[in-house]
C-alpha cells in the first residue's frame, strides 16, 4: 500500500490535490462518485492521476455523509491507497471523520499546509482556537487527511498521463437521511480570499445604513467588503460568503483593515497571511492591535470619514 | 424520548498566554470551561424538553477531574442528569480514542434517539468527534444543524454548507451537530445554579463501560503531534492614540510607505 487516493465533491478541489500529489511522485488515483465520472477523468489525468474510480449509482446524488464514506471505503480497499486525501469542505471534513472510523485510522481535518518528509506527511492545523499551529502526523497504517481548499493550485503536467478509468459498483444502500430541499445562498460573484484589499467590519459597526460609508472608503483603497460571523450569521447584513475566520474564509489580502473588529483569535487566526495588517477600534484594549502593523485608536465614525476625505483629496 | 448532549470541557481559550521568546502556549493554570457549539446543542435539547412531554436530557462528558463542577453549569441550564467519564487511562486520547469512549458511554447509558453535539469543538474544531461517534454507533448524521424540531419519531433539521442550505429529515434514533446560529444559549438563573448540586452526576472510569485501556489514551493514539506554537509573525505594532487627525495622518503616511495603498 502505498498509493493516494484523492476525493472532493468538488471536482476542481480534486485537481489541486492531484497536483500536490503526484508531485510528490506517489502513485495517485482520483474518485469520483455520482454521474459528473466520465467528464472530469481526463483532467484528472492531466494532473497527475493514473487511475480514475468511478462510482455512479442514485444512491449517491445526495452526498449523504454515510454514503459517500462508505464508497470511498470501498474504492480505498481497492485502490489499496495508503492516504485518502480530501478537500476540507465542511461536506469534506465530515465524510474524512467517518471514512477514518471506518477504516480505523487516524484523521487530520482542516490541514492548512501538508507537506511529506521522509516518507512523513506532516499535516500544520489551527489548535486552540487558532492561537497555536500545531503540526502533527498520522501513526496508522491508512491515513486519512483533509486538506483546505486552495492549499494547493492545480497545474496539469507537462506531459498529459493517459490512465485507467475503473468502474466500481456501489456497495451501500439507500441513506437514512431524506434530502427535502437545497436551497443554494445567494452567489455576489465576490470572492474575499483572493481579494488584494480587505476592509473588515464587525460589530463596532451600529447599523446596516452605515454599510455605504463602509463601501464607500472600499471603493476608495480598491477593496472589497468582508465580515465578522456576528455580521453575516446573526444580523445577516453581509452574505455568509464574506466572512472571514476560522469556521468562514480564510483571506491573504496584502492589504487588511479591522474596523469595529475586536480581532479575537478565532477571526484574527484566518488574516494572519494578510501582508500589512490595520486596525481601526476605539478600545486601546482590543486584541486585534496585537495583531496589528498599524493601528487607529477611535471611533470608526469619525475615523473612516476622516479618512475618506483625506484619500480622495 | 431520551436526549444525549455531548459536551467538551475545555481550556478558557482567551486565558492562553504565549510565551514571548518560545512561542509556546502556556496551559498551567488556565480555567476550564464549555465549549461554546455545546451550549448550543444543550439549549436546543432543553428547548425540546420544554416543547414536548416525556422527554430527559442527559449531558455527556469525557475529561479531567475538573468535570465535577464545570458540569454543573450544564445542569443549571436544564439536563437531567450528567455522566462525567474521568480516568487517567484516558489522557492523550486522540479524536478515534475520545470518540470510542464516548460512544461506549452513551452505549452503557442506553435507550438514546437524540445525540446532540457541537459541529466542532472551542479550542480543536476538527469535526471528527460526530462523524466517528456517528460510524460506531451506526447512526444517520445530520451536521452543522442551524435548525432543528422534532417531528413525531423523525427529526427535520436545515443544514447550513458554504453553498447551500439544505433540509433533510430522518427517522430516529439519530445523531445532530448544531452551529452557533441555532439559538440563543440561556444564562442560568440563581435558583438553577443552586438546584444544580441536587440532580444527578454519575462519574464513570473506563471500568464502568465496554472500553480498554489499550484502545484509548496514549497509546492508542494515532495522531501524534510534532509541536504546537504560535505562529512567528511580526507585526510592527504602530498605535497611534492621538486625535484623530495627526492618527489618521500618520496611518496614511505609514501605508504609503508600505506601499500598500494603490489610489
Ligand atoms: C469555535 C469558534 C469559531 C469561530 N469562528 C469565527 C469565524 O470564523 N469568524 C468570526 O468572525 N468569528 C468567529 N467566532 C466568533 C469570534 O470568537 C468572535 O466572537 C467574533 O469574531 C467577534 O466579532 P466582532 O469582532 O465583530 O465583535 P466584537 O467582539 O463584539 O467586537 C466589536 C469591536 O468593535 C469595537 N467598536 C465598537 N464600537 C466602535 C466604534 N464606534 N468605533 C470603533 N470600534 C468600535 C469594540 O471595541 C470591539 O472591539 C468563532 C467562535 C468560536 C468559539
Ligand atoms: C496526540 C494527541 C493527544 C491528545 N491529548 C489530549 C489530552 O490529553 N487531553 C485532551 O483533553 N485532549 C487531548 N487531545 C485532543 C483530543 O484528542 C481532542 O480534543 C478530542 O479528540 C476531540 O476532538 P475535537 O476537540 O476536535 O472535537 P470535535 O470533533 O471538533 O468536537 C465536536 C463535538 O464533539 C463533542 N465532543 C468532543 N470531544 C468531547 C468530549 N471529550 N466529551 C464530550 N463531548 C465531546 C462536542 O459536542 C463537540 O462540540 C489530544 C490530541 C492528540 C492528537
Amino acid at each position: 500500500m502505498s498509493g493516494v487516493l484523492v476525493y472532493s465533491e468538488q471536482p476542481p478541489l480534486t485537481l489541486q490535490n492531484l497536483t500536490f500529489a503526484s508531485s510528490l511522485g506517489y502513485p495517485a488515483a482520483a474518485a469520483v462518485l455520482g454521474p459528473q465520472g466520465e467528464s472530469w477523468s481526463e483532467q484528472y489525468f492531466n494532473h497527475g492521476a493514473q487511475r480514475v474510480y468511478c462510482m455512479d449509482d442514485p444512491s449517491l446524488s445526495g452526498l449523504q455523509t454515510d454514503i459517500v464514506s462508505e464508497a470511498l471505503c470501498q474504492i480505498a480497499d481497492h485502490a489499496e491507497a495508503e492516504i485518502v486525501l480530501i478537500s476540507s469542505t465542511l461536506r469534506g471534513r465530515e465524510v474524512a471523520g467517518r471514512l477514518a472510523q471506518k477504516l480505523h485510522v487516524g484523521c487530520i481535518t482542516d490541514a492548512a499546509k501538508l507537506r511529506a518528509e521522509e516518507g512523513q506527511w506532516i499535516a500544520t492545523r489551527y489548535s486552540l482556537g487558532g492561537k497555536t499551529l500545531s503540526e502533527q502526523v498520522l501513526n496508522s497504517g491508512r491515513k486519512v487527511i483533509a486538506v483546505n481548499p486552495n492549499t494547493f493550485q492545480a497545474e496539469p503536467l507537462a506531459s498529459g498521463v493517459k490512465g485507467d478509468v475503473v468502474e466500481v459498483a456501489p456497495r451501500a444502500a439507500v441513506s437514512p437521511v431524506r434530502i427535502i430541499e437545497q436551497k443554494p445562498k445567494p452567489d455576489t460573484g465576490i470572492n474575499i480570499e483572493s481579494a488584494e484589499v480587505i476592509v473588515c467590519i464587525g460589530r463596532g459597526l451600529e447599523s446596516e445604513d452605515d454599510l455605504s460609508m463602509i463601501q464607500e472608503f472600499a471603493d476608495i483603497v480598491g477593496g472589497v467588503v468582508a465580515c465578522t460571523r456576528p455580521i453575516s450569521h446573526d444580523r445577516h447584513w453581509l452574505p455568509e460568503e464574506r466572512m472571514v475566520g476560522i469556521s468562514g474564509k480564510k483571506i491573504s489580502p496584502s492589504l487588511y483593515f479591522g474596523i469595529g473588529v475586536s480581532g479575537q483569535i478565532q477571526q484574527m487566526a484566518a488574516v494572519l497571511d494578510a501582508k500589512v495588517i490595520v486596525a481601526i477600534n476605539n478600545d486601546r484594549n482590543a486584541p486585534i492591535f496585537q495583531n496589528a502593523d498599524y493601528g487607529i485608536v477611535g471611533d470608526l465614525y469619525q475615523v473612516i470619514p476622516d479618512l475618506i476625505e483625506k484619500l480622495s483629496r | 424520548m431520551h436526549i444525549v448532549v455531548c459536551m467538551k470541557q475545555v481550556l478558557d481559550l482567551e486565558k492562553i498566554r504565549i510565551k514571548p521568546d518560545t512561542h509556546e502556549p502556556v496551559l498551567e493554570g488556565v480555567p476550564v470551561c464549555l465549549g461554546d457549539f455545546e451550549k448550543n446543542a444543550l439549549e436546543q435539547a432543553v428547548r425540546i424538553k420544554e416543547s414536548l412531554d416525556d422527554v430527559t436530557v442527559t449531558v455527556v462528558s469525557v475529561g479531567s477531574p475538573k468535570l465535577n463542577k464545570t458540569i454543573m453549569e450544564a445542569l443549571a441550564i436544564g439536563a437531567d442528569e450528567a455522566v462525567i467519564l474521568v480516568d487517567p487511562h484516558v489522557n492523550g486520547s486522540d479524536a478515534m480514542g475520545s470518540a470510542i469512549v464516548l460512544a461506549n458511554v452513551i452505549q452503557k447509558i442506553g435507550d438514546c434517539d437524540l445525540i446532540l453535539l457541537g459541529e466542532g469543538s472551542t479550542d480543536e474544531y476538527s469535526g471528527q468527534v460526530p462523524s466517528r461517534l456517528a460510524e460506531i454507533l451506526d447512526l444517520p448524521q445530520v451536521t452543522y444543524a442551524r435548525e432543528l424540531e422534532v417531528l413525531d419519531h423523525r427529526i427535520r433539521a436545515v443544514r447550513d454548507l458554504e453553498d447551500m442550505l439544505e433540509s433533510v429529515e430522518v427517522e430516529l434514533p439519530a445523531l445532530v451537530s448544531v452551529t452557533q446560529e441555532i439559538n440563543q444559549p440561556r444564562l442560568p438563573p440563581l435558583t438553577a445554579i443552586l438546584k444544580a448540586g441536587k440532580k444527578p452526576l454519575h462519574v464513570w472510569s473506563l471500568e464502568d463501560i465496554n472500553a480498554s485501556a489499550e484502545e484509548v489514551g496514549t497509546d492508542a493514539a494515532v495522531c501524534e503531534e510534532l509541536s504546537n506554537l504560535a505562529p512567528a509573525k511580526p507585526r510592527k505594532e504602530m498605535i497611534f492614540d492621538e486625535d484623530i487627525d495627526s492618527s489618521v495622518n500618520q496611518a496614511l503616511e505609514a501605508l504609503e510607505q508600505e506601499g500598500v495603498l494603490d489610489l
